[in-house]
């Protein structure tokens, strides 16, 4: 069975499952509860300077597909609402029960360096095998200069980074915030304030719907609401492409990632190891269906690895790097058609109307004699877009046939059509 | 009440209000999370081939969607202007033979779409959020349209000719309006007078005035409505049923199952209704089945049902098939009546096993007996022909040609009374909007 051991920013889990920062992580209780469902580490809800913060009452805001499943939730919680002392020491009590696994501890204060090392320390003496500074959360925190008002300035994210490095021993994980224009700015930062990692992605601001009775966002406290972090499987693709940059930055690309961002199953997770993280952590697939996720993700992540022949998760780690490039450099002379499995075709129509409306006019329509239509594909006219078996509701029937010789690379700076292409010389 | 039907508790009679909630929605209506649930399976296909396989050609995808997006309203009018009686035809159509049958769930091997029960989530959510009737007249146009028979075939001619602009009177035989929406659906399809509630709906459009009590044939005649109005549309249905043609059918519990079911629809109380304890059904249809469940549900202790063929020939479907298995109905195949016992009033039947020879139904010689103190006919609905004397009668419906006009101009006809599809509810409104529209484009000519 492959060993799912990891060392993510110097810390040594038993597996690369941690739960991120949040509820699910916010006091004994719970974190006893994840633990005994086999989650390698949690990262502590954020502690603060007492006297500790106050929240409101309705909190979550969901996006909903149309069957109620959950695509994303938004919140205006703020950090731990409990005295810092009361986590301290159940942190203290949970680290002496399970020794094996990974307690971090997440924190934030003012811009200030006394406030950050002061709290920084207290923190680090409880046992806690790292740190983690709250540079991200986008509501409430950030209206009095915490959160994401320092997160967005590359200065702040690396004194901060720096002054706690300079005063605790164990690794410093600084939580970068995407509501950025470039994610390679503050993890340039952090880098430079000697982090050891950088956990990424926090929530992203939202506002998740709007109620049209009471003409206000949701969530919505007395007929008000506020702009709120966005998490869950939705911002999944947002954060890939944030771990994917710093990655394969020559800035950045010694800095260990723990990755979050709508990791809900193993391979969401095997995903952003293969972009270059070392780990990752969870929160909204933990808070919709409970800790029990983790088992199947224990379970998967390890039959797949053991179905590839990846014996440790350094083995593939990182390894779509090296294939996550700029667009320039993409191979246009590559040739992909669609083909429609004729005996798997359920006739619904869709890859047609897709195609004809949207795409390309690549696929007719001809009504068959018995009843029925058959949808054929127009190798000329295709394009191999992929829209069309994106749409298609069965698995497989939509394939894409590759055409081109597959000999020759022609990349846009050397296209002939390219008005400034590269001198063939 | 559920599909299944299991009887009396305690081997007991049955007590008035067990009896009363066997007639109950057999198909209870979905909640919003289910319909929810269900509207989001529907692949939301393009040139569907549900739409093609409903004989009214709602655009399913499209009203399926917009119950998903919490249209309730643009949903419940996307069915309606293509079928008026949308919210009967949820319950009643047989769905597996023609929108669900026709899926394309069904070609992965998953469940259809319940596209039926979807139907009827969006048009009663419509017909109870109290707001004006979806539909508008044109103006008018001062032409008069005499309807005969207020059944879903004549009804829905009505509305579409009053859309049009016309000014309809409908003539109807009986008190109430709905044909056999009223008086022959099974009890248990059409609970709460929904019946009643969908004619209230269809009137709204206004323009459709109702005489009741008016039959053709009777008071009133072809001639004299042809001379009154600009045109005239028959949907009378079928009247008449088919006899066994055995000696002692006048024997008192010797009784069509049209006329069982319509007593039964029409009782205030299901207990007023009655029913044998020994009942044996006749027939192989829809109706046969219908009258059987329903004798069971009403309290008979044995019902058996009886066909002289198999059951790959019935014209009952395969769910009303398995309904009447669920409901305790014996089903008792390749037999035919030969003879009714009793004396007065009858006390058994006797059978005679049949098989198929050389492509022919023959009698076997092996003959058998059931004891019955009711015998329900279900053996096929006819044409009354009296009351349409002078029109072409062809194959036993009235003939019409592609649009929908009979041997005499200006009348038109449409619904059970004449050979399109299947004689369904949903056939017979498709029927009458059809005919409506060449009757607006007969009077324009
Ligand atoms: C027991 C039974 C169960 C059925 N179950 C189903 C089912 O589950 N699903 C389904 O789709 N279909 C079912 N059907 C078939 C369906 O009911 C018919 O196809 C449909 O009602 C036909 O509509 P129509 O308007 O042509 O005739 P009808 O519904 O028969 O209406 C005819 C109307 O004309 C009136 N009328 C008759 N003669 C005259 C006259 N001379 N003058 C004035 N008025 C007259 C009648 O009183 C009646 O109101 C069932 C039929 C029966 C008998
Ligand atoms: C209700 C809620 C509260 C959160 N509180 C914190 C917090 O106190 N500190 C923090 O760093 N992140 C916080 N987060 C952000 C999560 O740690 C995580 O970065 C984010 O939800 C993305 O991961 P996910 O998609 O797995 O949920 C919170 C998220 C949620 C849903
Ligand atoms: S790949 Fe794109 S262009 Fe080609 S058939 Fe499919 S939808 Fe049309």
């Amino acid at each position: 069975m492959a060993d799912l051991r990891c060392k993510i920013g110097g810390v040594e889990s038993i597996n690369p499952f941690w739960l991120a920062s949040a509820p699910p992580t916010d006091k004994k209780y719970n974190v006893v509860r994840a633990f005994e469902a086999g989650w390698g580490g949690v990262v502590w809800k954020t502690l603060g300077i007492d006297p500790p913060v106050v929240n409101m009452s309705s909190r979550y805001g969901a996006h909903h597909d149309s069957n109620r499943g959950v695509l994303g939730i938004n919140n205006i919680e703020l950090i731990t609402d409990r005295p810092l002392e009361v986590n301290l020491q159940e942190i203290r009590e949970v680290r002496e029960e399970w020794p094996d696994r990974v307690i971090i501890g997440s924190m934030m204060a003012p811009v200030e360096e006394n406030a950050w090392k002061t709290l920084a320390v207290k923190i680090a003496e409880s046992g806690v095998q790292g740190l983690e500074l709250n540079l991200g959360c986008p509501h409430g925190m950030c209206e009095r200069g915490m959160g994401s008002a320092i997160g967005q300035v590359p200065e702040m994210v690396e004194n901060v980074t720096r002054w706690v490095k300079e005063v605790v021993d164990i690794p410093v994980f600084t939580k970068l915030t995407p509501n950025i224009t470039d994610i390679l700015v503050p993890a340039e930062a952090a880098y430079h304030g000697n982090a050891d990692a950088v956990s990424l992605i926090n929530t992203v601001n939202s506002i998740v719907s709007v109620d049209l009775d009471a003409m206000a966002p949701t969530p919505t406290v007395d007929g008000k609401g506020s702009h709120g972090g966005y998490c869950g499987s939705a911002v999944k693709p947002i954060a890939l492409n944030m771990v994917g940059e710093i990655a394969r930055n020559p800035e950045t690309r010694d800095l260990e990632m723990s990755a979050i961002g709508g990791v809900s199953n193993w391979r969401d997770a095997a995903e952003f190891i293969a972009l270059g993280a070392s780990g990752v952590q969870v929160c909204t697939a933990a808070m919709l269906f409970g800790f029990r996720i983790v088992e199947d993700m224990i379970d998967g992540l390890s039959n797949w690895m053991d179905e590839k022949g990846y014996q440790s998760i350094d083995d593939f780690r990182g390894m779509a790097t090296p294939n996550t490039v700029n667009w320039n450099d993409l191979n246009m002379n590559y040739d992909i058609k669609a083909v429609i499995n004729k005996d798997e075709c359920i006739e619904c129509g869709r890859c047609h109307i897709a195609c004809e409306d949207t795409s390309h006019q690549a696929i007719t329509k001809v009504a068959k004699p018995g009843g029925g239509n058959e949808y054929t594909v127009i190798d000329d006219e295709c394009v191999g877009c992929n829209l069309c078996l994106h749409v298609c509701p069965v698995q497989d029937c939509i394939t894409m046939k590759r055409v081109d010789d597959g000999q020759s690379h022609l990349t846009w700076p050397e296209h002939p059509l390219n008005p400034m292409r590269l001198a063939a010389e | 009440m559920s599909k299944r039907f299991t009887g009396s508790a305690d081997g007991r009679p049955m007590d008035a209000a067990q009896i009363e909630a066997n007639f109950g929605d057999i198909h209870p209506a979905l909640s919003e999370t289910q319909a929810m649930a269900e509207s989001s399976r529907c692949l939301y296909c393009y040139d569907a081939p549900c739409v093609t396989a409903c004989p009214t050609s709602i655009d399913i995808p499209k009203f399926i969607h917009q119950i998903s997006t919490g249209n309730i309203t643009g949903s419940a009018k996307t069915i309606l202007s293509s079928n008026i009686m949308g919210g009967t035809c949820a319950r009643v159509c047989p769905t597996e033979v023609l929108c669900e049958g026709s899926c394309v769930k069904n070609a992965t091997g998953e469940e259809p779409v319940k596209i039926g029960q979807l139907q009827r989530h969006a048009v009663d959510g419509l017909m109870e959020m109290n707001v004006p009737h979806p539909f508008f007249r044109a103006a008018s146009t001062g032409k008069k349209i005499a309807v005969i028979g207020a059944g879903p075939a004549g009804l829905s001619c009505a509305h579409r000719s009053a859309m049009a602009g016309h000014d309809v009177t409908v003539f109807e035989a009986k008190p109430k309006a709905g044909g056999l929406n009223e008086y022959g659906l099974a009890a248990y399809k059409m609970v709460d007078d929904f019946a009643q509630r969908e004619v209230d709906f269809l009137l709204e459009i206004g323009g459709i005035s109702i005489e009741y009590g008016k039959a053709l044939g009777g008071a009133i005649s072809l001639e004299s409505l042809k001379a009154e109005f600009d045109a005239v549309f028959i949907g009378v249905g079928l009247g008449d049923v088919n006899a066994l043609g055995l000696e002692g059918e006048d024997k008192k519990g010797v009784e069509s199952a049209i006329n069982f079911i319509e007593d039964l629809r029409q009782a205030d109380k299901k207990t007023d209704v009655n029913v044998g304890d020994n009942v044996v059904v006749i027939g192989g249809g829809n109706t046969a089945i219908d009258a059987a469940v329903q004798a069971k549900r009403l309290g008979a202790s044995d019902v058996t049902l009886v066909y002289r063929r198999g059951a790959e020939q019935m014209t009952a479907t395969e769910w009303e098939q398995d309904l009447a298995q669920v409901n305790g109905v014996n089903i008792r195949l390749w037999s035919k009546p030969v003879g009714i016992k009793g004396n007065g009033k009858v006390e058994g039947m006797s059978f005679e096993r049949t098989m198929v020879d050389g492509g022919k139904l023959v009698g076997t010689g092996k003959t058998y007996e059931l004891p019955a103190d009711q015998v329900l006919k279900a053996i096929g609905q006819v044409l009354e022909a009296g009351p349409l004397a002078g029109l072409e009668i062809d194959g036993g419906k009235i003939k019409v040609g592609d649009d929908y006009q009979t041997s005499i101009s200006g009348v038109f006809a449409g619904g059970d009374c004449i050979k399109t599809g299947e004689d369904l509810t949903v056939q017979s409104v498709d029927d009458g909007a059809k005919a409506a529209e060449a009757m607006t484009r007969f009077l324009n000519a």
